[in-house]
């Protein structure tokens, strides 16, 4: 479902990775993992279409990215829940209302309201849903953009070091949520130095493995 | 444009929610609201004056233009003989549908705003004043002229048009450049929500971005920017119209054709300045979501 061949990017001049191909099927459950500085950010922002990569194809749900119209990209968003590594908040907008914005923005507002109470309880903010982002700790935030990710229940869910900032105890509650989404059948990709959440998931999915290097794609790594 | 027109029934409808989306700007709302009450104000000062000027250069060209003057300066002896021998002449003349010496009486009353009631008109010598109404085609002045010196020496024609013509024209010009204001008026509002609107798109591009990033599409990102400009500009211009309109009220009446007292509207023209906050709106939409649109096409 989320297709990349021969894919490079170069911010400016110096390319980041060149010649990268990878085939997310649906249902999987993937682990990316690398040095700081590697370009998982930049491979995941591929996969979301924040950005366009300097040449190959990535293909989402089937369609060329390169190709997508404005109003195609924002439709193919809305199937890809995305935690971002610097979370990316509406700041004056309390947390349960950043929780519901992608459904508020795809007009189905209407939904908000049987889930938003559960899904900010399971990640513990119902005592913080009325603040806004920068009254939150770093790992509440966290938690309020994985909230976030998945409130329209999307095809894919994409987390980007997702448990950097929160204790253990939360971490495995934030992946039994991912578990659960996978086993209903979603696709969860993440990237993580976490070697222990890697571990915690293996022993309930069947989690891969993926690490990229000096410009390469190692698949099917072990720990 | 029934596509705009639904667009902008849409956006009037509102959503409240994308509106939250956009953080609320204090200083650049009330800086709108007050460009479009002031723009407003002044528009209705421009059509105030292209209108009354416009009213006036038709009467003026309708008052003026069927009439004439014949005027007989003659030894008292000969001013009989030489009327008479005018009106036979003007008889003959195509294009003149009637011509009527005046009475003693109609020229002591012409003269008293002048000269006061108890002017002993018979000590003076008055010429003689005969009054031409044109038919609708006009007769041709220079031929009458010609005629008239070889047969009555002592008429001269004053059809008016030697000061008629500058006056129409001038008033004429007037309208033209009460319109040209007001354009120049509209105008420069649009180009200043557009600043506005620029300004705080700009401001506010990290929420676009979030937006962005939850699938949210750019018309639904724009309404937002696109309601709140078009309401501050319409609640402007709708304060801006109304203390306009006040104003062109409590101007003093006076005599109708007086080009100051004169300004201002007539019965059903009242109406037409309550346009002007419909067309601030209107303009204030339009600059948004064009420079919207130009905003969101520059992002990815
Ligand atoms: N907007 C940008 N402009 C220029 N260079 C950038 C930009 N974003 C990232 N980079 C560079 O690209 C490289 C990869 O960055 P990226 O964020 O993808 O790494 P990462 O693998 O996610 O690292 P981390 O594990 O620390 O999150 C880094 O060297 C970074 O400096
Ligand atoms: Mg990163």
């Amino acid at each position: 479902m989320i297709e990349l061949e021969d894919v490079s990017y170069a911010y400016g001049g110096d390319t980041l990775f060149a010649d990268l191909s990878l085939s997310v099927q649906p249902g999987s459950f993937l682990f990316l993992t690398g040095p700081s500085g590697a370009g998982k950010t930049t491979l995941l922002k591929l996969i979301y279409g924040d950005l366009l990569a300097t040449s190959g194809r990535v293909a989402l749900f089937g369609q060329d990215a390169a190709e997508m119209s404005r109003d195609q990209m924002a439709l193919t968003r809305r199937r890809i829940g995305v935690v971002h590594q610097d979370c990316q908040f509406l700041d004056h907008l309390p947390v349960a209302e950043n929780v519901a914005l992608p459904l508020q923005v795809s007009g189905r507002a209407d939904e908000a309201a049987q889930n938003l109470d559960d899904l900010i309880g399971w990640v513990g903010l119902t005592r913080q849903a009325n603040q806004t982002p920068p009254q939150l700790s770093g790992g509440e935030r966290q938690r309020a953009a994985l909230a976030r990710a998945v409130i329209t229940s999307p095809d894919v869910i994409v987390a980007d070091e997702p448990t950097g900032n929160v204790d253990w105890e939360m971490s495995q509650r934030l992946l039994t949520l991912l578990v659960e989404l996978n086993r209903m059948g979603k696709t969860v990709l993440i990237a993580t130095h976490d070697l222990n959440l890697i571990r915690a998931a293996k022993s309930q999915v069947n989690a891969q493995l993926l690490r990229l290097t000096r410009g390469r794609l190692e698949s099917g790594v072990t720990l | 444009m029934t596509g705009r027109l639904s667009a902008l029934w849409t956006l009037l409808r509102g959503d409240g929610q994308a509106d939250r989306a956009v953080p609320p700007s204090g200083f650049t709302a009330r800086l709108t609201v007050f460009t479009a009450a002031a723009m407003a104000f002044l528009a209705v000062f421009a059509l105030a004056f292209s209108v009354s000027s416009g009213r006036l250069a038709d009467r003026w060209a309708q008052e003026l233009a069927r009439t004439s003057t014949l005027r007989i300066s003659a030894p008292a002896v000969e001013v009989e003989a030489q009327t008479a021998a005018a009106l036979q002449v003007l008889e003959q003349t195509p294009g003149i549908a009637e011509a009527r010496a005046l009475t003693e009486a109609e020229e002591q009353a012409l003269l008293e705003p002048w000269f006061g009631p108890d002017l002993p008109l018979d000590a003076l010598p008055m010429p003689q004043l005969i009054e031409i109404v044109e038919t609708e085609a006009g007769y041709d002045a220079t031929g009458l002229r010609a005629r008239l010196q070889a047969e009555v020496p002592g008429a001269v024609l004053d059809d008016h048009t030697r000061w008629r013509d500058p006056l129409v024209d001038a008033a004429n010009r007037l309208r033209t450049l009460g319109w040209a204001a007001l354009l120049l008026i509209l105008g420069a509002l649009a180009a200043m929500v557009t600043l506005a609107a620029q300004s705080a798109l700009s401001a506010n591009a990290q929420v676009i971005r979030v937006l962005r990033l939850v699938g949210a599409r750019d018309s639904y990102i724009a309404r937002a920017f696109v309601r709140r400009f078009t309401l501050r500009a319409a609640a402007g211009a709708v304060a801006g119209t109304a203390a306009g309109m006040a104003c062109i009220l409590l101007i003093p009446e006076g005599p109708a054709d007086g080009f100051l007292t004169g300004l201002g509207f007539t019965g059903p023209g009242w109406l037409v300045p309550l346009l002007i906050p419909v067309l601030c709106a209107v303009i204030a939409f339009l600059a948004t979501r064009l420079a919207a649109n130009a905003t969101l096409r520059s992002h990815l």
